[in-house]
């Protein structure tokens, strides 16, 4: 099996456990979109360039995800609602080693 | 002085300036229409130019790897022979339709456009200064409180505090300090991101004394009667502090918004207009939803599809038009193409001469 098993809150809080392909290079806001987790022109507005943060999520278990890259550190130092835990969903590659995620989807910037 | 501002009549307003509302320009001048484009960015190309210039893209037909900006001048270039209007800087507000079904657009800053047939391209909406989340932030707007500077001059000899951490926070603190303005700059990083030079010139500034730099911190509110007085900033360990200030400007970049256009009565699904496939056209005849901005069953939101949806479009556009008129579709290769600037361009002819003498 090439699926991993991630729990995702959603603004709603409610949450979704789902299941998310490591073999398709998805993102982790593709599959957020992908099971229509946030309304559609919400979440991923820039199409995964690290230049918006409607994406922002924040990473509550311990996993070792792939490092923040400059692009996405300056987008998340100018975005609002972040936490010491906020990524860019649209950055976090979906890999075996996040079987087990648990994340929130950050409120949208108003 | 009151002035009237003069109409700007067209045959097709095209609201978005991005590749799918140049695109528009090309196909409508083939069938002999004028378009005229309102787009709220200061300049063309949309997305491609404000957000990504320099980024590749790989899914333009024809063109294994364009970067955006190129693409934009390419398709500036393409349809330049039909002579499109431009209105920059502002953005589409209102819709009004007459008796003789002519829609007239008004934009913010009043400037009217007639046309019979309105295309909106206007990708993921207009670009909208991002505001943080300060309670009374709106009461104080207009009243102390600006997201885009217009006029520096009401900021001198005036103690404005500026938060914000990228280029412009930058560059609009250079430019304050150097008017003479009392200048505060608070952003929630140590670390400031533009380019090498600001951050340079920031950074003496401050060595001199001549700015304030607060950092990391965030204005959490706003105080004063009827305009901004003061500002209270949190900094690390929970300190707070609170500063007389004239202005405040958060600087923290452009979010599109779908805006007045989500009011124009336009049937919206997930954020974008639907559209009937066969044209495009919306549930309000005469107002077609080109690009990124429209949704039907099957949308991709690909530059390609929007090239695809502008053509089928214009065909549309014409019989509304010209009821009449008879017209056939034809091919550039075959008719060449006449621009409205009288130029003409066509293939070379073939010389038809026997090779035996």
């Amino acid at each position: 099996m090439s699926d991993v098993k991630i729990s995702i809150r959603d603004r709603e809080n409610k949450t979704h456990e789902i299941l998310a392909p490591t073999d398709m290079s998805m993102n982790l806001m593709e599959v957020i979109r992908s099971y229509g987790l946030a309304p559609e022109g919400t979440l991923g507005v820039c199409g995964g360039m690290a230049m918006c943060a409607s994406c922002q999520c924040y990473i509550t278990s311990n996993h070792k995800i792939n490092e923040m890259g400059d692009e996405e550190e300056a987008m998340l130092s100018e975005a609002f609602n972040t936490k010491p835990n906020s990524r860019l969903s649209c950055q976090i590659f979906i890999t075996k080693e996040l079987d087990g995620l648990v994340c929130e989807i950050a409120p949208e910037e108003l | 002085m009151h002035q009237k501002k003069k109409m700007i009549k067209t045959d097709i307003l095209i609201i978005g300036a991005g590749p799918t509302g140049l695109f528009t320009v090309f196909e409508a001048g083939l069938l002999k229409l004028k378009c005229h484009l309102i787009d709220a960015l200061p300049q063309a190309g949309g997305q491609c130019s404000e957000i990504y210039p320099k980024k590749p893209i790989y899914d333009i037909p024809g063109f294994p790897e364009i970067l955006a900006g190129d693409l934009t001048n390419n398709l500036l270039e393409q349809c330049k022979q039909f002579e499109p209007g431009f209105t920059f800087g502002e953005r589409a507000e209102k819709i009004t339709k007459d008796e003789n079904n002519i829609f007239t657009v008004t934009t913010n800053k009043g400037t009217k456009h007639q046309a019979p047939v309105v295309a909106i391209a206007g990708g993921l909406g207009s670009f909208e200064p991002r505001k943080p989340s300060i309670e009374n932030l709106s009461f104080y707007e207009e009243k102390g409180v600006e997201y885009i500077i217009k006029n520096p001059e009401i900021y001198k000899n005036k103690s404005v505090l500026i938060a914000g951490g990228g280029d412009s926070a930058l560059d609009w603190t250079i430019f304050l300090v150097n008017m003479g303005t009392k200048v505060t700059l608070v952003h929630r990083r140590n670390e400031f991101r533009g380019a090498l030079d600001s951050v340079e010139k920031v950074r003496e500034l401050k060595k001199q004394n001549k700015v304030e730099i607060i950092t990391p911190a965030q204005v959490i509110e706003l105080k004063g009667e009827n305009k901004v007085e003061s500002a209270i900033i949190s900094k690390e360990n929970n300190q707070i502090l609170e500063m007389k200030i004239d202005h405040f400007i958060p600087l923290f970049g452009l979010s599109p918004r779908l805006g007045p256009i989500g009011e124009w009565g336009l049937e919206i699904e997930k954020n974008s207009i639907k559209v009937d496939t066969f044209d495009y056209q919306t549930n309000i005849p005469g107002i077609f939803a080109i690009g990124d901005i429209n949704t039907y069953p099957g949308k991709l939101k690909l530059i390609l599809c929007g090239f695809h949806e502008a053509t089928l479009m214009c065909q549309s556009a014409y019989k509304i038009i010209n009821p009449n008129k008879k017209h056939i579709f034809r091919y550039t290769t075959v008719s060449g193409v006449d621009g409205f600037d009288g130029t003409r361009k066509e293939a070379e002819k073939s010389v038809v001469q026997s090779l035996n003498d």
